[in-house]
Protein backbone atom coordinates (compact mmCIF):
# COMPACT_ATOMS: atom_id res chain seq x y z
CA UNK A 1 0.00 0.00 0.00
CA UNK A 2 2.53 2.29 0.98
CA UNK A 3 4.77 1.63 -2.25
CA UNK A 4 1.52 2.67 -4.19
CA UNK A 5 0.39 5.76 -2.53
CA UNK A 6 4.46 6.88 -2.84
CA UNK A 7 4.58 6.12 -6.59
CA UNK A 8 0.85 7.92 -7.09
CA UNK A 9 1.74 10.74 -5.60
CA UNK A 10 5.63 10.96 -6.39
CA UNK A 11 4.08 12.09 -9.87
CA UNK A 12 0.59 14.22 -8.80
CA UNK A 13 1.18 14.99 -5.23
CA UNK A 14 -2.03 17.82 -5.64
CA UNK A 15 -4.47 14.77 -5.31
CA UNK A 16 -6.60 14.62 -2.80
CA UNK A 17 -7.12 12.25 -0.21
CA UNK A 18 -10.26 11.21 -1.39
CA UNK A 19 -9.21 10.57 -4.64
CA UNK A 20 -6.12 8.91 -3.85
CA UNK A 21 -8.26 6.63 -1.91
CA UNK A 22 -10.59 5.41 -4.84
CA UNK A 23 -7.58 5.51 -7.32
CA UNK A 24 -6.33 2.81 -5.23
CA UNK A 25 -9.33 1.08 -4.27
CA UNK A 26 -8.65 1.28 -0.47
CA UNK A 27 -10.81 3.22 2.53
CA UNK A 28 -9.56 7.11 2.76
CA UNK A 29 -8.69 6.85 6.50
CA UNK A 30 -6.21 3.65 5.30
CA UNK A 31 -4.45 6.19 3.03
CA UNK A 32 -4.72 9.15 5.27
CA UNK A 33 -3.40 6.88 8.17
CA UNK A 34 -0.69 5.92 5.88
CA UNK A 35 0.35 9.27 4.39
CA UNK A 36 0.68 10.40 8.26
CA UNK A 37 2.80 7.68 9.15
CA UNK A 38 5.05 8.40 6.25
CA UNK A 39 5.46 11.82 7.10
CA UNK A 40 6.31 10.80 10.78
CA UNK A 41 8.51 8.81 9.82
CA UNK A 42 9.91 11.26 7.36
CA UNK A 43 9.72 8.86 4.24
CA UNK A 44 7.02 11.75 3.13
CA UNK A 45 9.63 14.76 3.13
CA UNK A 46 7.85 17.29 1.72
CA UNK A 47 5.84 18.19 -1.31
CA UNK A 48 6.61 20.25 -3.95
CA UNK A 49 5.57 21.67 -7.36
CA UNK A 50 7.92 21.95 -10.45
CA UNK A 51 7.99 24.94 -12.49
CA UNK A 52 9.57 26.42 -15.25
CA UNK A 53 10.90 29.93 -14.33
CA UNK A 54 12.07 30.71 -17.39
CA UNK A 55 8.26 31.29 -18.52
CA UNK A 56 8.27 33.77 -15.90
CA UNK A 57 9.87 37.54 -15.22
CA UNK A 58 11.49 36.28 -12.35
CA UNK A 59 15.33 36.06 -12.73
CA UNK A 60 17.23 33.27 -11.04
CA UNK A 61 20.39 31.59 -11.46
CA UNK A 62 21.32 27.83 -10.42
CA UNK A 63 24.98 26.74 -9.77
CA UNK A 64 25.99 23.53 -9.48
CA UNK A 65 28.98 23.58 -7.33
CA UNK A 66 31.75 20.61 -7.09
CA UNK A 67 33.74 21.08 -3.59
CA UNK A 68 36.12 19.12 -1.94
CA UNK A 69 36.99 18.76 1.09
CA UNK A 70 39.09 17.18 4.34
CA UNK A 71 36.77 15.33 5.96
CA UNK A 72 36.71 15.71 10.16
CA UNK A 73 37.67 13.53 13.01
CA UNK A 74 34.89 11.45 14.15
CA UNK A 75 32.42 12.82 12.07
CA UNK A 76 33.58 12.23 8.48
CA UNK A 77 32.10 14.70 5.88
CA UNK A 78 28.91 15.00 8.24
CA UNK A 79 29.84 18.05 9.95
CA UNK A 80 31.05 20.34 6.46
CA UNK A 81 27.81 19.25 4.82
CA UNK A 82 25.63 20.20 7.84
CA UNK A 83 27.68 23.86 7.60
CA UNK A 84 26.88 23.88 3.97
CA UNK A 85 23.04 23.14 3.84
CA UNK A 86 22.08 25.44 6.34
CA UNK A 87 22.69 28.13 4.35
CA UNK A 88 19.65 29.12 2.80
CA UNK A 89 20.52 29.66 -0.55
CA UNK A 90 21.62 26.66 -1.05
CA UNK A 91 18.98 23.40 -2.50
CA UNK A 92 20.77 20.44 -2.17
CA UNK A 93 24.04 19.08 -1.04
CA UNK A 94 24.90 15.25 -2.17
CA UNK A 95 27.96 13.37 -1.24
CA UNK A 96 29.46 12.19 -4.25
CA UNK A 97 32.18 9.76 -5.27
CA UNK A 98 34.44 10.21 -7.63
CA UNK A 99 36.83 13.36 -8.29
CA UNK A 100 35.23 15.60 -5.29
CA UNK A 101 33.31 15.39 -2.34
CA UNK A 102 30.11 17.28 -2.49
CA UNK A 103 27.55 18.32 -4.78
CA UNK A 104 25.75 21.52 -3.83
CA UNK A 105 23.26 22.98 -5.57
CA UNK A 106 22.91 26.65 -5.21
CA UNK A 107 19.73 29.31 -6.45
CA UNK A 108 20.76 32.76 -6.30
CA UNK A 109 19.11 35.54 -7.86
CA UNK A 110 21.95 37.22 -9.61
CA UNK A 111 25.47 35.63 -10.75
CA UNK A 112 27.14 37.90 -8.41
CA UNK A 113 24.83 36.34 -5.92
CA UNK A 114 25.96 33.03 -6.16
CA UNK A 115 29.50 34.48 -6.77
CA UNK A 116 30.00 35.97 -3.74
CA UNK A 117 28.38 33.14 -1.71
CA UNK A 118 31.16 31.17 -3.44
CA UNK A 119 33.86 33.29 -2.39
CA UNK A 120 32.90 34.79 0.76
CA UNK A 121 30.93 31.77 2.46
CA UNK A 122 31.71 28.23 0.98
CA UNK A 123 35.73 29.09 -0.18
CA UNK A 124 36.30 30.20 3.14
CA UNK A 125 35.37 26.99 5.70
CA UNK A 126 37.99 25.62 6.53
CA UNK A 127 37.97 22.11 5.52
CA UNK A 128 36.75 23.30 2.14
CA UNK A 129 39.93 22.49 -0.25
CA UNK A 130 38.20 23.91 -3.42
CA UNK A 131 35.11 24.86 -5.22
CA UNK A 132 34.58 24.35 -9.15
CA UNK A 133 31.25 26.68 -9.90
CA UNK A 134 29.11 25.18 -13.16
CA UNK A 135 26.03 27.42 -14.10
CA UNK A 136 23.21 25.78 -15.43
CA UNK A 137 22.29 27.40 -18.87
CA UNK A 138 19.26 25.26 -19.50
CA UNK A 139 16.61 23.05 -17.97
CA UNK A 140 16.04 20.35 -20.12
CA UNK A 141 14.42 17.22 -17.68
CA UNK A 142 14.17 17.83 -13.94
CA UNK A 143 12.20 15.68 -11.40
CA UNK A 144 11.84 12.76 -14.08
CA UNK A 145 9.42 15.39 -15.90
CA UNK A 146 11.03 17.08 -19.59
CA UNK A 147 10.63 20.82 -19.31
CA UNK A 148 8.76 21.33 -22.19
CA UNK A 149 5.70 22.32 -23.60
CA UNK A 150 2.94 19.57 -23.40
CA UNK A 151 2.48 17.99 -26.52
CA UNK A 152 -0.92 17.88 -28.33
CA UNK A 153 -3.14 14.90 -28.02
CA UNK A 154 -3.30 13.54 -31.32
CA UNK A 155 -5.52 10.87 -30.59
CA UNK A 156 -8.25 12.95 -31.37
CA UNK A 157 -7.81 12.30 -35.42
CA UNK A 158 -8.21 8.51 -35.04
CA UNK A 159 -11.78 7.43 -34.85
CA UNK A 160 -12.40 3.89 -33.80
CA UNK B 1 -19.89 9.04 -66.75
CA UNK B 2 -19.90 5.64 -65.24
CA UNK B 3 -20.19 5.28 -61.56
CA UNK B 4 -16.61 5.02 -60.36
CA UNK B 5 -17.46 3.05 -57.06
CA UNK B 6 -18.53 -0.08 -56.01
CA UNK B 7 -22.23 0.09 -54.58
CA UNK B 8 -20.67 -2.44 -51.65
CA UNK B 9 -18.38 -0.30 -50.90
CA UNK B 10 -20.74 2.85 -50.71
CA UNK B 11 -23.74 0.74 -48.78
CA UNK B 12 -20.84 0.81 -45.96
CA UNK B 13 -21.35 3.65 -43.54
CA UNK B 14 -18.38 5.74 -42.22
CA UNK B 15 -18.36 5.07 -38.40
CA UNK B 16 -20.54 6.96 -36.49
CA UNK B 17 -17.61 7.73 -34.01
CA UNK B 18 -16.12 9.84 -36.63
CA UNK B 19 -19.20 12.95 -36.67
CA UNK B 20 -18.51 14.22 -33.30
CA UNK B 21 -14.59 14.71 -33.27
CA UNK B 22 -15.49 16.34 -36.64
CA UNK B 23 -17.97 19.01 -34.80
CA UNK B 24 -15.13 19.01 -31.70
CA UNK B 25 -12.46 20.04 -34.67
CA UNK B 26 -14.26 23.72 -34.80
CA UNK B 27 -14.28 23.98 -30.95
CA UNK B 28 -11.59 25.16 -28.35
CA UNK B 29 -10.86 23.75 -25.16
CA UNK B 30 -12.92 20.34 -26.07
CA UNK B 31 -12.17 17.51 -23.44
CA UNK B 32 -12.15 14.27 -25.32
CA UNK B 33 -13.12 10.54 -23.35
CA UNK B 34 -14.33 9.29 -26.99
CA UNK B 35 -10.86 8.03 -27.98
CA UNK B 36 -10.17 4.10 -27.64
CA UNK B 37 -6.66 4.69 -27.60
CA UNK B 38 -3.77 4.47 -24.68
CA UNK B 39 -2.52 7.73 -23.64
CA UNK B 40 0.46 5.96 -22.46
CA UNK B 41 3.57 6.50 -25.26
CA UNK B 42 5.04 3.00 -26.48
CA UNK B 43 7.62 2.26 -23.20
CA UNK B 44 10.68 3.75 -24.33
CA UNK B 45 13.29 0.29 -23.98
CA UNK B 46 10.44 -0.63 -26.64
CA UNK B 47 10.94 2.10 -28.94
CA UNK B 48 14.44 2.04 -28.62
CA UNK B 49 14.27 -1.78 -29.89
CA UNK B 50 13.01 0.09 -33.10
CA UNK B 51 15.25 2.81 -33.62
CA UNK B 52 18.01 -0.03 -33.08
CA UNK B 53 16.90 -1.60 -35.69
CA UNK B 54 16.79 1.16 -37.93
CA UNK B 55 20.31 1.72 -37.08
CA UNK B 56 21.03 -1.47 -37.91
CA UNK B 57 19.97 -0.90 -41.32
CA UNK B 58 16.96 -4.02 -40.57
CA UNK B 59 14.77 -1.82 -43.85
CA UNK B 60 13.38 -5.05 -45.63
CA UNK B 61 10.80 -6.87 -45.46
CA UNK B 62 10.63 -9.85 -43.26
CA UNK B 63 8.82 -13.69 -44.18
CA UNK B 64 5.30 -13.23 -45.16
CA UNK B 65 4.62 -14.78 -41.70
CA UNK B 66 6.49 -12.28 -39.55
CA UNK B 67 9.70 -12.37 -38.32
CA UNK B 68 10.45 -15.93 -36.57
CA UNK B 69 12.35 -14.59 -33.59
CA UNK B 70 8.69 -12.58 -33.31
CA UNK B 71 6.60 -15.71 -33.23
CA UNK B 72 8.56 -17.57 -31.14
CA UNK B 73 8.83 -14.83 -28.42
CA UNK B 74 4.25 -14.65 -28.93
CA UNK B 75 4.48 -18.33 -28.89
CA UNK B 76 6.03 -18.62 -25.26
CA UNK B 77 3.71 -15.55 -24.65
CA UNK B 78 0.72 -17.04 -24.88
CA UNK B 79 1.68 -19.77 -23.12
CA UNK B 80 2.91 -18.28 -20.34
CA UNK B 81 -0.11 -16.03 -20.00
CA UNK B 82 -3.21 -17.93 -20.93
CA UNK B 83 -1.86 -21.03 -21.79
CA UNK B 84 -2.58 -21.79 -25.03
CA UNK B 85 0.01 -23.51 -27.56
CA UNK B 86 0.55 -22.70 -30.80
CA UNK B 87 3.38 -23.92 -33.41
CA UNK B 88 5.05 -20.21 -33.98
CA UNK B 89 5.65 -21.73 -37.56
CA UNK B 90 2.37 -23.18 -38.76
CA UNK B 91 -0.28 -21.38 -36.78
CA UNK B 92 0.63 -18.10 -36.34
CA UNK B 93 1.44 -14.54 -38.65
CA UNK B 94 2.42 -11.36 -38.00
CA UNK B 95 -0.85 -8.45 -39.37
CA UNK B 96 -1.00 -5.02 -39.60
CA UNK B 97 -2.72 -4.43 -36.34
CA UNK B 98 -5.39 -6.22 -35.02
CA UNK B 99 -7.81 -5.39 -37.66
CA UNK B 100 -6.02 -6.61 -40.50
CA UNK B 101 -6.42 -9.70 -38.97
CA UNK B 102 -9.84 -9.57 -38.63
CA UNK B 103 -10.38 -8.52 -42.23
CA UNK B 104 -8.71 -11.82 -43.19
CA UNK B 105 -10.01 -14.15 -41.17
CA UNK B 106 -13.44 -12.92 -42.31
CA UNK B 107 -12.38 -13.17 -46.11
CA UNK B 108 -10.42 -16.75 -45.70
CA UNK B 109 -13.34 -18.30 -43.90
CA UNK B 110 -16.83 -17.19 -45.40
CA UNK B 111 -18.46 -17.61 -48.72
CA UNK B 112 -21.63 -15.69 -50.23
CA UNK B 113 -24.63 -16.55 -47.80
CA UNK B 114 -22.68 -18.10 -44.74
CA UNK B 115 -23.82 -16.11 -41.38
CA UNK B 116 -21.45 -14.33 -39.24
CA UNK B 117 -22.94 -14.04 -35.65
CA UNK B 118 -21.72 -10.47 -34.14
CA UNK B 119 -22.66 -9.74 -30.59
CA UNK B 120 -23.23 -5.84 -30.11
CA UNK B 121 -22.68 -3.36 -29.09
CA UNK B 122 -19.09 -4.44 -30.31
CA UNK B 123 -16.02 -2.74 -32.10
CA UNK B 124 -17.54 -0.96 -35.04
CA UNK B 125 -14.70 -2.93 -38.04
CA UNK B 126 -16.73 -6.60 -37.67
CA UNK B 127 -19.94 -6.04 -39.32
CA UNK B 128 -18.57 -3.99 -42.35
CA UNK B 129 -15.76 -6.85 -42.58
CA UNK B 130 -18.26 -9.41 -42.70
CA UNK B 131 -19.89 -7.64 -45.78
CA UNK B 132 -16.49 -7.07 -47.24
CA UNK B 133 -16.16 -10.64 -47.18
CA UNK B 134 -19.24 -11.49 -48.89
CA UNK B 135 -20.87 -12.75 -45.98
CA UNK B 136 -23.98 -12.11 -43.98
CA UNK B 137 -23.65 -10.35 -40.57
CA UNK B 138 -26.07 -11.58 -37.71
CA UNK B 139 -26.69 -9.32 -34.81
CA UNK B 140 -26.90 -10.93 -31.22
CA UNK B 141 -28.50 -7.99 -28.93
CA UNK B 142 -26.36 -8.25 -25.78
CA UNK B 143 -28.04 -6.89 -22.77
CA UNK B 144 -26.79 -4.97 -19.75
CA UNK B 145 -28.91 -7.15 -17.40
CA UNK B 146 -26.13 -9.91 -18.52
CA UNK B 147 -23.60 -7.06 -17.67
CA UNK B 148 -23.22 -7.28 -21.72
CA UNK B 149 -22.19 -11.20 -21.76
CA UNK B 150 -22.76 -13.29 -24.34
CA UNK B 151 -24.64 -16.17 -23.25
CA UNK B 152 -25.55 -19.67 -24.49
CA UNK B 153 -28.91 -19.33 -24.36
CA UNK B 154 -28.42 -16.19 -27.00
CA UNK B 155 -25.93 -17.92 -29.21
CA UNK B 156 -28.42 -20.78 -29.47
CA UNK B 157 -31.29 -18.39 -30.54
CA UNK B 158 -29.26 -16.66 -32.96
CA UNK B 159 -27.89 -20.10 -35.12
CA UNK B 160 -29.32 -20.95 -37.98
CA UNK B 161 -28.53 -23.66 -40.74
CA UNK B 162 -26.26 -20.68 -42.72
CA UNK B 163 -24.31 -19.83 -39.38
CA UNK B 164 -20.65 -20.53 -39.82
CA UNK B 165 -18.65 -18.11 -37.43
CA UNK B 166 -18.95 -16.27 -34.44
CA UNK B 167 -17.33 -13.42 -33.42
CA UNK B 168 -16.55 -13.40 -29.71
CA UNK B 169 -15.50 -9.49 -28.87
CA UNK B 170 -13.81 -9.93 -24.98
CA UNK B 171 -13.01 -7.69 -23.09
CA UNK B 172 -15.47 -5.71 -25.56
CA UNK B 173 -14.83 -2.30 -26.52
CA UNK B 174 -17.19 -0.55 -25.57
CA UNK B 175 -18.85 -2.48 -23.11
CA UNK B 176 -16.00 -2.91 -20.96
CA UNK B 177 -17.57 -6.34 -20.41
CA UNK B 178 -15.37 -9.60 -20.14
CA UNK B 179 -16.35 -13.33 -20.28
CA UNK B 180 -15.04 -15.73 -17.50
CA UNK B 181 -14.50 -19.41 -17.77
CA UNK B 182 -17.78 -20.37 -16.88
CA UNK B 183 -19.47 -18.17 -19.37
CA UNK B 184 -17.10 -19.39 -22.10
CA UNK B 185 -16.89 -23.22 -21.16
CA UNK B 186 -20.78 -22.88 -22.19
CA UNK B 187 -20.51 -20.70 -25.36
CA UNK B 188 -18.27 -23.31 -26.43
CA UNK B 189 -20.59 -26.49 -25.67
CA UNK B 190 -23.15 -24.53 -28.28
CA UNK B 191 -19.83 -23.58 -30.62
CA UNK B 192 -18.91 -27.60 -30.96
CA UNK B 193 -22.65 -29.13 -30.76
CA UNK B 194 -23.59 -26.57 -34.28
CA UNK B 195 -20.06 -27.35 -35.47
CA UNK B 196 -19.41 -23.22 -35.16
CA UNK B 197 -16.05 -21.23 -35.79
CA UNK B 198 -15.09 -18.59 -33.52
CA UNK B 199 -13.12 -15.57 -34.24
CA UNK B 200 -12.04 -14.19 -31.10
CA UNK B 201 -10.88 -10.78 -30.65
CA UNK B 202 -8.70 -10.79 -27.38
CA UNK B 203 -7.00 -7.66 -28.07
CA UNK B 204 -7.58 -6.17 -24.53
CA UNK B 205 -7.29 -9.66 -23.34
CA UNK B 206 -4.01 -7.83 -20.62
CA UNK B 207 -6.71 -5.19 -19.66
CA UNK B 208 -8.74 -7.45 -17.46
CA UNK B 209 -9.47 -6.75 -14.24
CA UNK B 210 -11.46 -9.34 -12.32
CA UNK B 211 -9.45 -11.95 -13.16
CA UNK B 212 -6.89 -13.03 -15.65
CA UNK B 213 -8.38 -13.15 -18.91
CA UNK B 214 -9.22 -16.77 -20.41
CA UNK B 215 -8.81 -17.39 -24.47
CA UNK B 216 -11.45 -19.96 -25.70
CA UNK B 217 -8.81 -21.35 -28.02
CA UNK B 218 -7.63 -22.92 -24.67
CA UNK B 219 -10.89 -24.84 -23.92
CA UNK B 220 -11.01 -28.59 -24.85
CA UNK B 221 -11.63 -28.99 -28.12
CA UNK B 222 -11.65 -24.88 -28.98
CA UNK B 223 -8.17 -24.73 -31.08
CA UNK B 224 -9.22 -26.33 -33.77
CA UNK B 225 -12.01 -23.76 -34.48
CA UNK B 226 -10.89 -20.53 -33.49
CA UNK B 227 -9.01 -18.01 -34.82
CA UNK B 228 -7.63 -16.04 -32.31
CA UNK B 229 -6.49 -12.54 -32.44
CA UNK B 230 -4.47 -10.35 -30.31
CA UNK B 231 -1.78 -7.30 -30.72
CA UNK B 232 0.14 -4.75 -29.68
CA UNK B 233 -1.68 -1.63 -29.76
CA UNK B 234 -3.74 -1.95 -26.79
CA UNK B 235 -1.40 -4.16 -24.37
CA UNK B 236 1.85 -2.46 -25.10
CA UNK B 237 0.30 1.35 -25.89
CA UNK B 238 1.64 0.67 -29.94
CA UNK B 239 -1.30 1.67 -32.23
CA UNK B 240 0.64 4.07 -34.44
CA UNK B 241 3.27 0.56 -35.22
CA UNK B 242 0.54 -1.13 -36.62
CA UNK B 243 1.27 -4.61 -35.38
CA UNK B 244 -0.99 -7.62 -34.47
CA UNK B 245 -1.08 -11.35 -35.03
CA UNK B 246 -3.53 -14.07 -35.44
CA UNK B 247 -3.11 -17.90 -34.49
CA UNK B 248 -5.03 -20.25 -35.98
CA UNK B 249 -5.54 -24.19 -36.83
CA UNK B 250 -2.95 -24.46 -39.98
CA UNK B 251 -5.78 -24.66 -42.89
CA UNK B 252 -7.39 -21.46 -41.93
CA UNK B 253 -3.98 -19.95 -41.37
CA UNK B 254 -2.92 -20.41 -44.75
CA UNK B 255 -5.62 -19.25 -46.68
CA UNK B 256 -5.19 -15.84 -44.41
CA UNK B 257 -1.45 -16.02 -45.05
CA UNK B 258 -2.25 -16.28 -48.87
CA UNK B 259 -4.33 -13.17 -48.78
CA UNK B 260 -1.56 -11.63 -46.21
CA UNK B 261 0.83 -12.16 -49.22
CA UNK B 262 -1.43 -10.42 -52.07
CA UNK B 263 -2.76 -7.64 -49.69
CA UNK B 264 -0.09 -6.44 -47.96
CA UNK B 265 3.60 -8.60 -48.16
CA UNK B 266 4.71 -8.51 -44.43
CA UNK B 267 3.63 -6.08 -41.29
CA UNK B 268 6.22 -3.53 -40.95
CA UNK B 269 9.99 -4.72 -39.97
CA UNK B 270 10.93 -1.35 -37.30
CA UNK B 271 7.58 -2.55 -35.69
CA UNK B 272 8.62 -6.63 -35.17
CA UNK B 273 11.75 -5.46 -34.19
CA UNK B 274 10.50 -3.04 -31.40
CA UNK B 275 7.51 -5.98 -30.33
CA UNK B 276 9.88 -8.52 -29.58
CA UNK B 277 11.07 -6.38 -27.17
CA UNK B 278 8.03 -5.88 -26.35
CA UNK B 279 7.06 -9.47 -25.44
CA UNK B 280 10.24 -10.45 -24.23
CA UNK B 281 10.68 -8.04 -21.96
CA UNK B 282 7.21 -6.03 -21.28
CA UNK B 283 5.37 -8.05 -18.62
CA UNK B 284 5.72 -5.42 -16.11
CA UNK B 285 4.98 -2.59 -18.56
CA UNK B 286 1.82 -3.87 -19.15
CA UNK B 287 1.24 -4.69 -15.49
CA UNK B 288 2.12 -1.23 -14.82
CA UNK B 289 -0.65 0.45 -17.25
CA UNK B 290 -3.12 -2.15 -15.96
CA UNK B 291 -2.91 -0.81 -12.47
CA UNK B 292 -2.86 3.34 -13.78
CA UNK B 293 -6.12 1.91 -15.92
CA UNK B 294 -7.80 0.13 -12.89
CA UNK B 295 -6.92 2.98 -10.74
CA UNK B 296 -9.24 5.47 -13.33
CA UNK B 297 -12.05 3.26 -13.84
CA UNK B 298 -12.81 3.25 -9.96
CA UNK B 299 -12.45 7.00 -9.92
CA UNK B 300 -14.90 7.03 -12.95
CA UNK B 301 -17.25 4.74 -11.42
CA UNK B 302 -17.13 6.39 -8.12
CA UNK B 303 -17.89 9.68 -9.76
CA UNK B 304 -21.11 7.72 -11.65
CA UNK B 305 -22.39 6.99 -8.57
CA UNK B 306 -21.88 10.12 -6.98
CA UNK B 307 -23.65 11.55 -9.73
CA UNK B 308 -26.33 9.00 -9.80
CA UNK B 309 -25.81 7.78 -13.38
CA UNK B 310 -26.09 4.25 -13.69
CA UNK B 311 -23.66 1.70 -14.74
CA UNK B 312 -22.78 -1.94 -14.66
CA UNK B 313 -19.39 -2.76 -13.27
CA UNK B 314 -16.92 -3.00 -16.42
CA UNK B 315 -13.62 -5.28 -15.72
CA UNK B 316 -12.20 -5.01 -19.12
CA UNK B 317 -10.76 -2.48 -21.80
CA UNK B 318 -10.57 0.52 -20.99
CA UNK B 319 -14.16 1.81 -21.44
CA UNK B 320 -17.03 2.05 -19.45
CA UNK B 321 -20.82 2.14 -20.37
CA UNK B 322 -23.27 3.95 -18.98
CA UNK B 323 -26.99 4.48 -19.29
CA UNK B 324 -28.23 7.55 -20.11
CA UNK B 325 -32.18 6.31 -20.43
CA UNK B 326 -33.36 8.02 -17.56
CA UNK B 327 -32.96 11.22 -19.25
CA UNK B 328 -35.56 10.11 -22.34
CA UNK B 329 -33.17 11.53 -25.58
CA UNK B 330 -31.33 9.32 -27.47
CA UNK B 331 -27.57 8.73 -26.87
CA UNK B 332 -26.81 11.10 -30.20
CA UNK B 333 -28.88 13.75 -29.12
CA UNK B 334 -27.35 13.55 -25.11
CA UNK B 335 -23.29 13.27 -26.78
CA UNK B 336 -24.02 15.89 -29.57
CA UNK B 337 -25.44 18.07 -26.75
CA UNK B 338 -23.00 17.62 -24.33
CA UNK B 339 -20.48 18.62 -26.73
CA UNK B 340 -22.10 21.77 -27.51
CA UNK B 341 -23.10 23.04 -24.39
CA UNK B 342 -19.96 21.16 -21.75
CA UNK B 343 -17.10 20.78 -24.48
CA UNK B 344 -16.82 17.33 -23.76
CA UNK B 345 -16.36 14.10 -26.04
CA UNK B 346 -18.18 11.23 -25.46
CA UNK B 347 -19.05 8.76 -28.42
CA UNK B 348 -23.15 7.30 -28.51
CA UNK B 349 -23.47 3.60 -27.64
CA UNK B 350 -25.42 3.54 -30.45
CA UNK B 351 -21.92 4.14 -32.72
CA UNK B 352 -21.12 0.32 -31.64
CA UNK B 353 -24.95 -0.81 -32.33
CA UNK B 354 -28.56 0.09 -32.19
CA UNK B 355 -29.12 -1.78 -29.26
CA UNK B 356 -26.48 0.80 -27.64
CA UNK B 357 -29.14 2.95 -27.82
CA UNK B 358 -29.32 4.40 -24.21
CA UNK B 359 -26.02 4.05 -23.68
CA UNK B 360 -22.17 6.16 -23.78
CA UNK B 361 -18.96 5.23 -24.23
CA UNK B 362 -16.70 6.87 -22.19
CA UNK B 363 -13.00 5.68 -22.31
CA UNK B 364 -10.73 6.50 -19.71
CA UNK B 365 -7.34 6.33 -21.45
CA UNK B 366 -7.44 9.60 -20.77
CA UNK B 367 -5.30 11.26 -17.70
CA UNK B 368 -6.72 11.35 -13.76
CA UNK B 369 -7.12 15.25 -14.40
CA UNK B 370 -8.41 15.19 -17.71
CA UNK B 371 -11.23 12.53 -16.30
CA UNK B 372 -11.71 14.77 -13.41
CA UNK B 373 -12.55 17.81 -15.44
CA UNK B 374 -14.53 16.06 -17.88
CA UNK B 375 -16.63 14.68 -14.84
CA UNK B 376 -16.79 17.82 -13.43
CA UNK B 377 -18.78 18.84 -16.71
CA UNK B 378 -20.70 15.68 -17.03
CA UNK B 379 -22.05 15.99 -13.54
CA UNK B 380 -23.30 19.42 -14.42
CA UNK B 381 -24.99 18.92 -17.83
CA UNK B 382 -26.91 15.54 -16.29
CA UNK B 383 -27.94 17.80 -13.25
CA UNK B 384 -29.05 20.55 -15.22
CA UNK B 385 -30.66 17.55 -17.47
CA UNK B 386 -32.19 16.50 -14.76
CA UNK B 387 -33.77 20.17 -13.76
CA UNK B 388 -34.88 20.58 -17.45
CA UNK B 389 -37.21 17.55 -17.31
CA UNK B 390 -39.04 18.32 -13.62
C1 LIG C 1 -11.96 -4.62 -30.12
C2 LIG C 1 -10.90 -4.13 -31.04
N1 LIG C 1 -10.34 -4.96 -31.91
C3 LIG C 1 -9.38 -4.57 -32.75
C4 LIG C 1 -8.93 -3.26 -32.77
C5 LIG C 1 -7.88 -2.89 -33.77
O1 LIG C 1 -6.65 -2.66 -33.20
P1 LIG C 1 -5.29 -2.64 -34.02
O2 LIG C 1 -5.59 -2.77 -35.46
O3 LIG C 1 -4.65 -1.32 -33.68
O4 LIG C 1 -4.49 -3.80 -33.50
C6 LIG C 1 -9.49 -2.34 -31.87
C7 LIG C 1 -9.06 -0.93 -31.86
O5 LIG C 1 -9.71 -0.05 -31.34
C8 LIG C 1 -10.49 -2.78 -30.98
O6 LIG C 1 -11.06 -1.95 -30.10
Amino acid sequence: MREKILTFIEKNSRVDLKELAIVLGVDEATVANEMAAMEEEHIICGYHTLIDWEKTSIEKVNALIEVRVTPQRGRGFDSVAERIYNYPEVNAVYLISGGYDLLVTLEGKTLREVAQFVSDKLSTLDPVLSTKTNFILKKYKDHGTIIAEPEEDERMLVTL
Amino acid sequence: MRNPLSERIVDIPFSGIRKFFDIAAEMTDVISLGVGEPDFDTPWHIRDEGIYSLERGKTAYTSNAGLKELKIEIAKYLERRFQVSYDYNTEMMVTVGGSEAIDMAMRAMLDPGDEVLIPQPSYVSYVPCATLANGTPVIINLKEENEFRLTAEELEAAITPKTKLLVLPFPNNPTGAIMERKDLEAIAEVVKKHDLYVLSDEIYAELSYLEDHVTIASLPGMKERTVLINGFSKSYSMTGWRLGYACAPKIILEQMLKIHQYAIMCAPSTSQYAAVEAVRNGDHDVAAMREEYDGRRRYLMHRFQEMGLQCFEPYGAFYAFPSIQEFGITSDEFATRFLKEKKVVVVPGTAFGECGEGFLRISYAYSLDKLKVALDRMEEFVTELRAQKK
